[in-house]
Protein backbone atom coordinates (compact mmCIF):
# COMPACT_ATOMS: atom_id res chain seq x y z
CA UNK A 1 0.00 0.00 0.00
CA UNK A 2 1.33 3.53 -0.87
CA UNK A 3 1.82 6.62 1.41
CA UNK A 4 -1.08 8.88 1.88
CA UNK A 5 1.77 11.34 1.66
CA UNK A 6 2.63 11.33 -1.70
CA UNK A 7 5.93 13.66 -1.23
CA UNK A 8 6.90 11.04 1.83
CA UNK A 9 6.28 8.36 -0.69
CA UNK A 10 8.77 9.89 -3.00
CA UNK A 11 11.49 10.41 -0.50
CA UNK A 12 11.45 6.65 0.85
CA UNK A 13 11.91 5.89 -3.10
CA UNK A 14 15.10 8.14 -3.01
CA UNK A 15 16.72 6.17 -0.36
CA UNK A 16 15.75 2.95 -1.99
CA UNK A 17 17.08 4.27 -5.50
CA UNK A 18 20.02 5.46 -3.86
CA UNK A 19 20.84 1.83 -2.45
CA UNK A 20 20.31 0.06 -5.76
CA UNK A 21 22.33 2.44 -7.74
CA UNK A 22 25.44 2.11 -4.84
CA UNK A 23 25.06 -1.76 -5.28
CA UNK A 24 25.06 -2.16 -9.21
CA UNK A 25 27.81 0.59 -9.58
CA UNK A 26 30.04 -1.69 -6.26
CA UNK A 27 28.94 -5.02 -8.58
CA UNK A 28 31.00 -3.24 -11.23
CA UNK A 29 33.83 -2.44 -9.21
CA UNK A 30 34.14 -5.72 -8.07
CA UNK A 31 34.10 -7.34 -11.28
CA UNK A 32 36.88 -4.51 -12.67
CA UNK A 33 38.97 -4.25 -9.10
CA UNK A 34 39.53 -8.02 -9.89
CA UNK A 35 40.04 -7.86 -13.79
CA UNK A 36 42.33 -5.50 -13.02
CA UNK A 37 44.42 -7.93 -10.59
CA UNK A 38 44.08 -10.73 -12.84
CA UNK A 39 45.16 -8.95 -16.66
CA UNK A 40 47.50 -6.79 -14.79
CA UNK A 41 45.23 -3.59 -16.10
CA UNK A 42 46.72 -0.85 -14.24
CA UNK A 43 44.76 1.59 -16.08
CA UNK A 44 41.50 0.05 -14.96
CA UNK A 45 42.54 -0.73 -11.41
CA UNK A 46 43.10 3.47 -11.35
CA UNK A 47 40.04 4.34 -12.76
CA UNK A 48 38.50 1.81 -10.38
CA UNK A 49 40.10 3.61 -7.41
CA UNK A 50 38.57 7.09 -9.15
CA UNK A 51 35.03 5.32 -8.85
CA UNK A 52 35.24 4.98 -5.48
CA UNK A 53 34.51 8.59 -4.89
CA UNK A 54 31.00 8.35 -6.36
CA UNK A 55 30.41 5.88 -4.03
CA UNK A 56 31.51 7.93 -0.71
CA UNK A 57 29.54 10.84 -2.34
CA UNK A 58 26.29 8.56 -2.31
CA UNK A 59 26.73 7.19 1.43
CA UNK A 60 26.38 10.98 2.20
CA UNK A 61 23.85 11.87 0.43
CA UNK A 62 21.67 8.59 1.33
CA UNK A 63 22.90 9.23 5.09
CA UNK A 64 21.69 13.37 4.84
CA UNK A 65 18.42 12.26 3.22
CA UNK A 66 17.55 9.49 5.67
CA UNK A 67 18.46 11.80 8.51
CA UNK A 68 16.17 14.15 6.77
CA UNK A 69 13.49 11.86 6.89
CA UNK A 70 13.61 10.84 10.39
CA UNK A 71 14.01 14.78 11.46
CA UNK A 72 11.09 15.73 9.00
CA UNK A 73 8.74 12.30 8.96
CA UNK A 74 9.52 10.88 12.73
CA UNK A 75 8.88 7.51 10.86
CA UNK A 76 7.42 4.35 12.44
CA UNK A 77 7.29 0.59 11.93
CA UNK A 78 8.09 -0.37 8.77
CA UNK A 79 9.79 2.83 7.95
CA UNK A 80 11.34 3.67 10.90
CA UNK A 81 12.84 0.80 10.17
CA UNK A 82 13.43 0.83 6.79
CA UNK A 83 15.72 4.11 7.45
CA UNK A 84 17.39 3.33 9.47
CA UNK A 85 18.52 -0.11 7.95
CA UNK A 86 19.22 1.95 4.93
CA UNK A 87 22.20 4.13 7.54
CA UNK A 88 23.40 1.01 7.89
CA UNK A 89 23.44 -0.20 4.65
CA UNK A 90 25.09 2.23 3.24
CA UNK A 91 27.77 1.94 5.75
CA UNK A 92 28.42 -1.85 4.43
CA UNK A 93 28.53 -0.75 0.81
CA UNK A 94 30.73 2.01 1.16
CA UNK A 95 32.83 0.05 2.72
CA UNK A 96 32.58 -3.09 -0.03
CA UNK A 97 33.62 0.52 -2.41
CA UNK A 98 36.80 0.87 0.36
CA UNK A 99 37.28 -3.05 -0.41
CA UNK A 100 37.43 -2.48 -4.55
CA UNK A 101 40.01 0.27 -3.71
CA UNK A 102 42.24 -1.79 -1.71
CA UNK A 103 41.81 -4.66 -4.76
CA UNK A 104 42.93 -1.97 -7.32
CA UNK A 105 46.15 -1.03 -5.34
CA UNK A 106 47.05 -4.67 -5.07
CA UNK A 107 46.57 -4.88 -9.08
CA UNK A 108 49.16 -1.39 -8.87
CA UNK A 109 51.60 -3.11 -6.23
CA UNK A 110 51.77 -6.29 -8.76
CA UNK A 111 52.88 -3.39 -11.42
CA UNK A 112 51.20 -5.41 -14.44
CA UNK A 113 51.92 -8.88 -13.33
CA UNK A 114 49.25 -11.33 -14.01
CA UNK A 115 48.67 -13.76 -11.03
CA UNK A 116 47.30 -16.65 -13.72
CA UNK A 117 47.60 -19.65 -11.13
CA UNK A 118 45.19 -17.61 -8.87
CA UNK A 119 42.97 -16.48 -11.69
CA UNK A 120 40.21 -19.33 -11.58
CA UNK A 121 39.88 -18.83 -7.67
CA UNK A 122 39.80 -15.52 -7.64
CA UNK A 123 37.38 -14.74 -10.46
CA UNK A 124 35.23 -17.34 -9.04
CA UNK A 125 35.06 -15.35 -5.78
CA UNK A 126 34.66 -12.43 -8.07
CA UNK A 127 31.37 -14.28 -9.62
CA UNK A 128 30.03 -15.19 -5.81
CA UNK A 129 30.58 -11.37 -4.65
CA UNK A 130 28.69 -10.13 -7.60
CA UNK A 131 25.90 -12.28 -7.34
CA UNK A 132 25.42 -12.11 -4.17
CA UNK A 133 25.25 -8.31 -3.73
CA UNK A 134 22.77 -8.74 -6.84
CA UNK A 135 20.61 -11.32 -4.58
CA UNK A 136 21.08 -9.27 -1.38
CA UNK A 137 19.61 -5.97 -3.40
CA UNK A 138 16.81 -8.05 -4.77
CA UNK A 139 16.30 -9.35 -1.52
CA UNK A 140 15.79 -5.90 -0.68
CA UNK A 141 13.67 -4.53 -3.03
CA UNK A 142 11.02 -7.00 -2.93
CA UNK A 143 11.26 -7.42 1.30
CA UNK A 144 12.24 -11.02 0.86
CA UNK A 145 13.54 -12.71 4.16
CA UNK A 146 14.29 -15.98 1.99
CA UNK A 147 16.32 -14.60 -0.42
CA UNK A 148 18.10 -12.60 2.22
CA UNK A 149 18.67 -15.94 3.77
CA UNK A 150 20.13 -18.26 0.75
CA UNK A 151 22.76 -14.92 0.76
CA UNK A 152 23.24 -16.01 4.38
CA UNK A 153 23.93 -19.36 4.07
CA UNK A 154 25.79 -19.10 0.46
CA UNK A 155 28.64 -16.89 2.03
CA UNK A 156 30.40 -20.12 2.98
CA UNK A 157 31.25 -20.23 -0.77
CA UNK A 158 33.32 -17.63 -0.73
CA UNK A 159 35.05 -18.42 2.47
CA UNK A 160 35.69 -21.92 1.34
CA UNK A 161 37.72 -20.64 -1.77
CA UNK A 162 39.14 -18.13 0.10
CA UNK A 163 40.91 -21.15 2.72
CA UNK A 164 42.17 -22.75 -0.69
CA UNK A 165 43.67 -19.53 -1.83
CA UNK A 166 45.40 -19.42 1.48
CA UNK A 167 46.60 -22.90 1.35
CA UNK A 168 47.86 -22.48 -2.55
CA UNK A 169 49.69 -18.90 -1.70
CA UNK A 170 51.53 -21.17 1.31
CA UNK A 171 52.38 -23.92 -1.17
CA UNK A 172 53.58 -21.56 -3.67
CA UNK A 173 56.08 -19.49 -1.66
CA UNK A 174 57.15 -22.78 0.31
CA UNK A 175 58.09 -23.95 -3.33
CA UNK A 176 60.15 -20.64 -4.26
CA UNK A 177 61.01 -18.02 -2.03
CA UNK A 178 60.83 -15.64 -4.72
CA UNK A 179 56.87 -15.70 -5.24
CA UNK A 180 56.55 -14.17 -1.55
CA UNK A 181 56.21 -11.19 -2.45
CA UNK A 182 53.47 -11.96 -5.17
CA UNK A 183 51.86 -14.10 -3.01
CA UNK A 184 51.21 -11.35 -0.34
CA UNK A 185 49.82 -9.14 -2.45
CA UNK A 186 47.36 -12.42 -4.38
CA UNK A 187 46.44 -13.46 -0.41
CA UNK A 188 45.34 -9.68 0.18
CA UNK A 189 43.43 -9.46 -2.66
CA UNK A 190 41.42 -13.10 -1.77
CA UNK A 191 41.35 -11.75 1.91
CA UNK A 192 39.40 -8.63 0.43
CA UNK A 193 36.54 -10.43 -1.43
CA UNK A 194 36.68 -12.83 1.94
CA UNK A 195 35.71 -9.34 3.05
CA UNK A 196 33.42 -8.46 0.67
CA UNK A 197 31.33 -11.23 1.24
CA UNK A 198 31.08 -10.96 5.14
CA UNK A 199 30.14 -7.06 3.97
CA UNK A 200 27.11 -8.72 1.48
CA UNK A 201 26.25 -10.83 4.26
CA UNK A 202 25.54 -7.95 6.65
CA UNK A 203 23.31 -6.47 3.72
CA UNK A 204 21.62 -9.95 3.85
CA UNK A 205 20.84 -9.80 7.70
CA UNK A 206 19.79 -6.01 7.71
CA UNK A 207 17.02 -7.14 5.02
CA UNK A 208 15.92 -10.05 7.44
CA UNK A 209 15.39 -7.60 10.51
CA UNK A 210 13.39 -5.49 7.86
CA UNK A 211 10.82 -7.54 6.82
CA UNK A 212 10.62 -9.57 10.43
CA UNK A 213 12.06 -6.96 13.06
CA UNK A 214 14.45 -9.66 14.11
CA UNK A 215 17.29 -8.71 14.05
CA UNK A 216 19.70 -11.83 13.13
CA UNK A 217 23.46 -10.27 13.57
CA UNK A 218 25.46 -11.90 16.28
CA UNK A 219 22.84 -14.72 17.18
CA UNK A 220 24.82 -17.59 19.42
CA UNK A 221 27.22 -14.77 20.02
CA UNK A 222 25.49 -12.62 22.80
CA UNK A 223 25.97 -13.26 26.57
CA UNK A 224 22.76 -13.51 27.18
CA UNK B 1 -13.61 4.90 50.61
CA UNK B 2 -14.43 1.52 52.28
CA UNK B 3 -15.67 2.58 55.84
CA UNK B 4 -16.52 0.81 58.71
CA UNK B 5 -19.56 -1.23 59.04
CA UNK B 6 -21.85 1.41 60.24
CA UNK B 7 -23.83 0.93 63.41
CA UNK B 8 -27.41 -1.04 63.42
CA UNK B 9 -28.86 2.31 64.55
CA UNK B 10 -27.66 4.29 61.64
CA UNK B 11 -29.51 4.64 58.08
CA UNK B 12 -28.43 3.31 55.18
CA UNK B 13 -26.40 4.87 53.31
CA UNK B 14 -27.72 6.50 49.72
CA UNK B 15 -25.93 4.47 47.67
CA UNK B 16 -23.80 1.54 48.82
CA UNK B 17 -20.55 0.96 47.21
CA UNK B 18 -19.09 -1.84 46.47
CA UNK B 19 -15.56 -0.65 45.20
CA UNK B 20 -13.37 -1.25 47.95
CA UNK B 21 -9.64 -2.34 48.00
CA UNK B 22 -6.63 -0.90 48.92
CA UNK B 23 -6.33 2.62 48.59
CA UNK B 24 -2.64 3.31 49.15
CA UNK B 25 -1.05 0.65 47.72
CA UNK B 26 2.79 0.80 47.02
CA UNK B 27 3.56 1.89 43.71
CA UNK B 28 4.52 -0.96 40.97
CA UNK B 29 6.83 -0.62 38.24
CA UNK B 30 5.70 -1.07 34.86
CA UNK B 31 5.79 -4.94 34.26
CA UNK B 32 3.82 -7.72 32.79
CA UNK B 33 3.68 -8.67 36.52
CA UNK B 34 1.51 -5.51 37.42
CA UNK B 35 -1.51 -5.93 39.12
CA UNK B 36 -4.82 -5.58 36.60
CA UNK B 37 -6.67 -2.48 37.01
CA UNK B 38 -9.36 -2.48 33.89
CA UNK B 39 -10.24 -6.34 32.44
CA UNK B 40 -12.78 -5.77 29.64
CA UNK B 41 -13.93 -8.73 27.94
CA UNK B 42 -15.69 -8.43 24.51
CA UNK B 43 -16.87 -5.10 25.69
CA UNK B 44 -19.12 -3.20 23.43
CA UNK B 45 -20.85 0.24 23.32
CA UNK B 46 -23.68 1.35 21.80
CA UNK B 47 -25.67 4.38 20.96
CA UNK B 48 -29.30 2.97 21.01
CA UNK B 49 -29.27 0.93 17.69
CA UNK B 50 -25.88 2.19 16.64
CA UNK B 51 -22.62 -0.06 18.00
CA UNK B 52 -19.58 2.52 17.90
CA UNK B 53 -17.68 -0.20 19.08
CA UNK B 54 -17.24 -4.13 19.45
CA UNK B 55 -15.09 -7.00 20.72
CA UNK B 56 -12.67 -5.01 23.03
CA UNK B 57 -10.52 -7.08 24.97
CA UNK B 58 -7.79 -6.14 27.27
CA UNK B 59 -5.93 -5.45 29.80
CA UNK B 60 -5.25 -2.43 31.73
CA UNK B 61 -2.22 -2.93 34.70
CA UNK B 62 -1.47 -0.40 38.09
CA UNK B 63 0.92 2.29 37.39
CA UNK B 64 1.35 2.19 33.55
CA UNK B 65 0.76 4.70 31.07
CA UNK B 66 -1.79 3.25 28.07
CA UNK B 67 -2.66 5.01 25.41
CA UNK B 68 -5.14 4.43 22.92
CA UNK B 69 -4.82 5.60 19.32
CA UNK B 70 -6.45 5.20 15.94
CA UNK B 71 -8.27 7.61 13.54
CA UNK B 72 -11.66 8.94 13.87
CA UNK B 73 -15.03 7.30 15.05
CA UNK B 74 -12.81 4.37 16.03
CA UNK B 75 -14.10 4.07 19.22
CA UNK B 76 -10.94 4.58 21.21
CA UNK B 77 -12.63 7.42 23.47
CA UNK B 78 -15.82 5.78 23.70
CA UNK B 79 -13.98 2.63 25.04
CA UNK B 80 -12.40 5.46 27.25
CA UNK B 81 -15.42 7.02 28.56
CA UNK B 82 -16.38 4.11 29.23
CA UNK B 83 -14.01 3.11 32.15
CA UNK B 84 -15.84 5.75 34.17
CA UNK B 85 -19.01 5.73 33.23
CA UNK B 86 -19.36 9.13 31.62
CA UNK B 87 -21.86 7.12 29.09
CA UNK B 88 -24.30 7.16 31.92
CA UNK B 89 -25.07 11.18 30.78
CA UNK B 90 -25.83 10.53 27.47
CA UNK B 91 -29.31 9.07 26.67
CA UNK B 92 -29.43 5.48 24.88
CA UNK B 93 -25.97 4.78 25.25
CA UNK B 94 -25.38 1.01 26.99
CA UNK B 95 -22.59 -1.29 27.26
CA UNK B 96 -22.25 -4.95 26.49
CA UNK B 97 -19.48 -7.42 27.78
CA UNK B 98 -17.87 -6.95 31.10
CA UNK B 99 -15.54 -3.84 31.94
CA UNK B 100 -14.27 -5.03 35.27
CA UNK B 101 -12.33 -2.88 37.48
CA UNK B 102 -10.59 -4.80 40.08
CA UNK B 103 -12.54 -7.30 39.76
CA UNK B 104 -16.21 -5.25 40.27
CA UNK B 105 -18.08 -5.13 37.22
CA UNK B 106 -18.25 -0.99 36.83
CA UNK B 107 -21.57 -1.59 35.61
CA UNK B 108 -23.10 -3.95 38.22
CA UNK B 109 -26.66 -2.75 39.11
CA UNK B 110 -25.43 -1.41 42.75
CA UNK B 111 -22.18 0.51 41.44
CA UNK B 112 -23.08 4.22 41.10
CA UNK B 113 -20.91 6.30 38.77
CA UNK B 114 -20.32 9.28 41.00
CA UNK B 115 -18.24 6.25 43.04
CA UNK B 116 -16.79 5.29 40.00
CA UNK B 117 -15.37 8.60 38.99
CA UNK B 118 -13.81 9.53 42.48
CA UNK B 119 -11.59 6.04 41.85
CA UNK B 120 -11.10 7.37 38.40
CA UNK B 121 -10.66 10.73 36.99
CA UNK B 122 -10.75 12.32 33.54
CA UNK B 123 -9.04 15.06 31.66
CA UNK B 124 -10.47 16.36 28.96
CA UNK B 125 -9.25 17.91 25.64
CA UNK B 126 -10.18 21.46 26.29
CA UNK B 127 -8.82 22.79 29.29
CA UNK B 128 -12.31 23.57 31.78
CA UNK B 129 -11.14 24.94 34.20
CA UNK B 130 -14.50 26.23 36.45
CA UNK B 131 -14.50 30.35 36.63
CA UNK B 132 -13.37 30.43 39.91
CA UNK B 133 -10.11 31.02 41.91
CA UNK B 134 -7.10 28.68 41.12
CA UNK B 135 -7.47 27.63 44.84
CA UNK B 136 -11.15 26.79 44.56
CA UNK B 137 -10.39 24.79 41.62
CA UNK B 138 -8.49 22.22 43.04
CA UNK B 139 -10.55 22.57 46.44
CA UNK B 140 -13.64 21.49 44.65
CA UNK B 141 -13.43 18.25 44.78
CA UNK B 142 -11.97 17.54 48.31
CA UNK B 143 -14.92 19.88 49.55
CA UNK B 144 -17.77 18.02 47.72
CA UNK B 145 -16.18 14.69 49.74
CA UNK B 146 -16.34 17.02 52.58
CA UNK B 147 -13.12 18.31 53.67
CA UNK B 148 -13.92 21.43 55.24
CA UNK B 149 -10.61 21.94 57.41
CA UNK B 150 -9.12 24.87 55.80
CA UNK B 151 -5.50 23.64 56.85
CA UNK B 152 -6.07 20.25 55.23
CA UNK B 153 -7.59 22.14 52.31
CA UNK B 154 -4.36 24.17 51.97
CA UNK B 155 -2.32 20.86 52.32
CA UNK B 156 -4.45 19.43 49.30
CA UNK B 157 -4.17 22.62 46.71
CA UNK B 158 -0.46 22.72 47.45
CA UNK B 159 0.36 18.86 47.12
CA UNK B 160 -2.01 18.91 43.83
CA UNK B 161 -0.51 21.86 41.71
CA UNK B 162 3.23 20.29 42.67
CA UNK B 163 2.03 17.01 41.71
CA UNK B 164 0.85 18.70 38.73
CA UNK B 165 4.21 20.63 38.25
CA UNK B 166 2.55 24.08 38.48
CA UNK B 167 2.78 25.26 42.25
CA UNK B 168 6.04 27.53 41.44
CA UNK B 169 4.02 29.28 38.73
CA UNK B 170 0.97 29.88 40.69
CA UNK B 171 1.49 29.38 44.65
CA UNK B 172 1.38 33.64 44.97
CA UNK B 173 -2.09 33.81 42.94
CA UNK B 174 -3.82 31.40 44.22
CA UNK B 175 -7.02 33.61 44.53
CA UNK B 176 -6.91 34.81 41.33
CA UNK B 177 -9.16 33.65 38.29
CA UNK B 178 -8.29 30.20 36.78
CA UNK B 179 -9.38 31.36 33.63
CA UNK B 180 -6.40 34.13 33.67
CA UNK B 181 -3.85 31.68 33.58
CA UNK B 182 -2.62 29.93 29.74
CA UNK B 183 -3.82 27.35 28.26
CA UNK B 184 -0.79 25.45 29.33
CA UNK B 185 -1.56 26.20 32.83
CA UNK B 186 -4.93 25.58 32.95
CA UNK B 187 -4.99 21.89 31.41
CA UNK B 188 -2.53 21.23 34.18
CA UNK B 189 -4.39 23.22 36.37
CA UNK B 190 -7.38 20.45 35.44
CA UNK B 191 -4.60 17.73 35.99
CA UNK B 192 -4.19 18.92 39.73
CA UNK B 193 -8.23 19.38 40.10
CA UNK B 194 -8.45 15.58 39.17
CA UNK B 195 -5.74 14.60 41.52
CA UNK B 196 -6.84 16.16 44.12
CA UNK B 197 -9.70 13.73 44.79
CA UNK B 198 -6.70 11.00 44.72
CA UNK B 199 -8.15 8.47 42.40
CA UNK B 200 -6.30 5.21 41.27
CA UNK B 201 -6.88 6.03 37.61
CA UNK B 202 -6.28 9.28 35.41
CA UNK B 203 -8.10 9.30 31.99
CA UNK B 204 -6.88 11.64 29.70
CA UNK B 205 -9.15 12.44 26.11
CA UNK B 206 -6.25 13.93 23.85
CA UNK B 207 -5.35 16.78 27.04
CA UNK B 208 -2.33 18.27 24.86
CA UNK B 209 -4.89 18.74 21.55
CA UNK B 210 -5.07 22.13 22.47
CA UNK B 211 -1.30 22.87 23.83
CA UNK B 212 1.23 24.16 21.97
CA UNK B 213 4.88 21.80 21.53
CA UNK B 214 6.31 23.42 24.87
CA UNK B 215 3.32 23.00 26.79
CA UNK B 216 3.01 19.51 25.59
CA UNK B 217 6.18 18.37 26.23
CA UNK B 218 5.28 20.08 30.12
CA UNK B 219 2.57 17.40 30.27
CA UNK B 220 4.23 14.38 28.71
CA UNK B 221 6.65 15.27 31.56
CA UNK B 222 4.03 15.36 34.18
CA UNK B 223 2.44 12.29 33.06
CA UNK B 224 5.85 9.96 33.37
CA UNK B 225 5.81 11.48 36.86
CA UNK B 226 1.96 10.88 37.73
CA UNK B 227 2.91 7.43 36.83
CA UNK B 228 4.56 6.03 39.90
CA UNK B 229 1.22 7.36 41.81
CA UNK B 230 -1.15 6.55 39.26
CA UNK B 231 -2.59 4.48 36.31
CA UNK B 232 -2.95 6.67 33.16
CA UNK B 233 -4.86 5.80 30.00
CA UNK B 234 -4.36 8.21 27.17
CA UNK B 235 -6.38 8.70 23.80
CA UNK B 236 -4.39 10.66 21.47
CA UNK B 237 -4.05 11.43 17.69
CA UNK B 238 -0.56 12.43 17.77
CA UNK B 239 0.74 9.05 17.52
CA UNK B 240 4.28 9.94 18.63
CA UNK B 241 3.20 11.26 21.64
CA UNK B 242 1.78 7.75 22.13
CA UNK B 243 5.41 6.34 21.20
CA UNK B 244 6.74 8.98 24.09
CA UNK B 245 5.24 8.50 26.90
CA UNK B 246 3.39 5.26 26.84
CA UNK B 247 4.40 1.85 27.92
CA UNK B 248 1.43 -0.15 26.38
CA UNK B 249 -0.66 0.68 22.80
CA UNK B 250 -3.68 -0.20 21.80
CA UNK B 251 -5.15 0.36 18.00
CA UNK B 252 -7.88 0.89 17.24
CA UNK B 253 -9.98 1.39 13.80
CA UNK B 254 -12.91 1.37 11.60
CA UNK B 255 -14.63 -1.31 10.25
CA UNK B 256 -17.79 -1.14 7.62
CA UNK B 257 -20.33 -3.98 8.46
CA UNK B 258 -22.10 -4.76 5.28
CA UNK B 259 -25.20 -6.22 6.67
CA UNK B 260 -26.57 -2.34 7.72
CA UNK B 261 -23.92 -0.65 6.13
CA UNK B 262 -22.54 0.71 9.67
CA UNK B 263 -19.26 1.85 10.96
CA UNK B 264 -17.84 0.13 14.16
CA UNK B 265 -15.09 0.43 16.37
CA UNK B 266 -12.74 -2.42 16.81
CA UNK B 267 -9.32 -3.33 18.74
CA UNK B 268 -6.82 -4.10 15.90
CA UNK B 269 -3.91 -4.86 18.16
CA UNK B 270 -2.86 -3.97 21.73
CA UNK B 271 1.00 -4.77 22.82
CA UNK B 272 4.15 -3.05 24.56
CA UNK B 273 4.56 0.86 22.85
CA UNK B 274 7.91 -0.75 21.54
CA UNK B 275 6.96 -3.54 19.77
CA UNK B 276 3.67 -1.69 18.00
CA UNK B 277 5.82 1.40 17.43
CA UNK B 278 8.76 -0.44 15.87
CA UNK B 279 7.25 -4.17 14.52
CA UNK B 280 3.33 -4.05 14.91
CA UNK B 281 2.12 -7.57 14.33
CA UNK B 282 -0.89 -6.47 12.15
CA UNK B 283 -1.27 -4.80 9.09
CA UNK B 284 -3.77 -2.38 9.87
CA UNK B 285 -1.52 -1.07 12.41
CA UNK B 286 1.54 -0.72 10.24
CA UNK B 287 -0.39 0.66 7.81
CA UNK B 288 -2.05 3.29 9.75
CA UNK B 289 1.08 4.54 11.96
CA UNK B 290 3.03 4.63 8.60
CA UNK B 291 0.61 7.02 7.05
CA UNK B 292 -0.84 4.18 4.72
CA UNK B 293 -4.44 4.43 5.75
CA UNK B 294 -7.53 4.74 4.06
Amino acid sequence: MRHTDREYEAELGRVRDNLLRMSGRLEQMIADAVRAVLDGDLALARRTIEEDHKVNRMELDTDDLCLLLLAKRQPLGSDLRFITTAMKMVTDLERIGDLCVNISERALALGGERPAHFAASLSHMADVDQAQLREATEALVARDPVRAQQVFDRDDAVDRTYSEVVREVQRSIQGDMAYLERGVHVLAVAKFLERIGDHITNLAELVIFLVHGKDVRHIGKRDD
Amino acid sequence: MNPAPAPAASPPAPVRSRLSFPTDPAPVRATDAAPVVFDLQALEVYYGSFRAVRDVTMQIRKNEITAFIGPSGCGKTTVLRCLNRMHDVIPGARVRGTAMYHGIDLYGPDVSATEVRRHVGMVFQKPNPFPKSIYDNIAFGPRVNGVKDKKRLDEIVEKSLRGAALWDEVKDRLQHSALGISGGQQQRLCIARTIAVEPEVVLMDEPCSALDPIATTRIEDLMRELKSRFTIVIVTHNMQQAARVSDRTAFFTVELDSANDQRTGILVEYDRTSKMFANPSDERTENYMTGRFG
